[in-house]
């Protein structure tokens, strides 16, 4: 009987302390307060988007990180520099924006109309540019981040990029992804 | 409401996001207890503050109202800083 007891006890002893392994390994796992969110897309409206959401979500206290892969590389780009990129990296380098401002709408592009007159009717209606929201979201702390391998495929360079500009992988996504509350794909 | 001093913060005829990026930088230069009055024109302002209090930890928003300013709705929300 005495043993018994003994065991039963040990037995739960072992069972509370593996439970308060567990519920500690949970807690780490928890989602902080955070937003990630790749920007994929150089369209001039998506990126407005992802900035308006970016400055928002940071206003509402939570850690903002953007990734920006492919066409989003030309959001974060301060200049083009074809100096030693080969052949089809300088066409490719040529055919794209060389900064936010030379962005393109989704749709009704019109060679460059859409977005003067996108921009235009922006500024009459007294909604913050672009480039402000950009500045504003560095102002509250959102982490730019680029995608190394995009930089690698379309050739760009880290110099090309805005200087406070991270580089990272999708490793670094995921990871910050993982601890999101919010992830967005835009 | 609060024993606090209100302060008012202007963000007439501004839209998403500023209304709330501009109240986050006002709240955070203000004392426990202190309440910030935001008045906005922008409609979506009033969801929008909703939205920012179920997260925020650093204000309650206490109140909101709307009123009529020569024709123009005006937006007022009301947010004490949490000690």
């Amino acid at each position: 009987m005495e043993t018994n007891i003994e065991t039963s006890r040990e037995h739960l002893e072992a069972m509370v302390l593996a439970l308060s392994k567990r519920v500690d390994e949970l807690e780490g796992r928890l989602p902080k307060d955070k937003l990630s969110m790749v920007v994929f897309s150089g369209d001039l409206d998506k990126v407005l988007a992802s900035f308006v959401i970016a400055t928002g979500a940071a206003a509402m206290g939570l850690e903002v990180t953007m990734f920006f892969t492919f066409w989003g590389l030309n959001a974060i780009r301060i200049k083009k520099d074809l100096g030693g990129k080969d052949l089809k990296e300088a066409m490719m380098a040529l055919m794209s924006p060389s900064s936010s401002l030379d962005l393109q709408p989704s749709k009704l592009a019109f060679m460059g109309a859409g977005s003067v007159m996108l921009r235009q009717m922006m500024k009459d209606k007294d909604i913050a540019s672009l480039e402000e929201l950009m500045a504003l979201a560095r102002e509250s702390g959102v982490r730019l981040v680029a995608c190394g391998m995009s930089m690698d495929v379309m050739g760009v360079r880290e110099d090309e990029l805005a200087p406070d500009v991270e580089v990272g992988g999708v490793a670094m996504f995921v990871g910050e992804a993982q601890e999101s509350k919010v992830s967005l794909f835009i | 409401m609060t024993t606090g001093n209100t302060i008012e913060l202007d963000v007439r005829g501004a839209k998403c996001p500023m209304p709330i990026v501009k109240a986050k930088k006002a709240l955070d230069a203000l004392a426990p207890g202190d309440t910030l009055r935001v008045v906005a024109t922008d409609k979506g302002s009033v969801l929008d503050f909703q939205g920012w209090a179920k997260t925020n930890k650093a204000a309650e928003l206490v109140k909101q109202e709307t009123a009529s300013e020569g024709g123009t709705e005006v937006y007022v929300h009301y947010l004490t800083k949490k000690a």
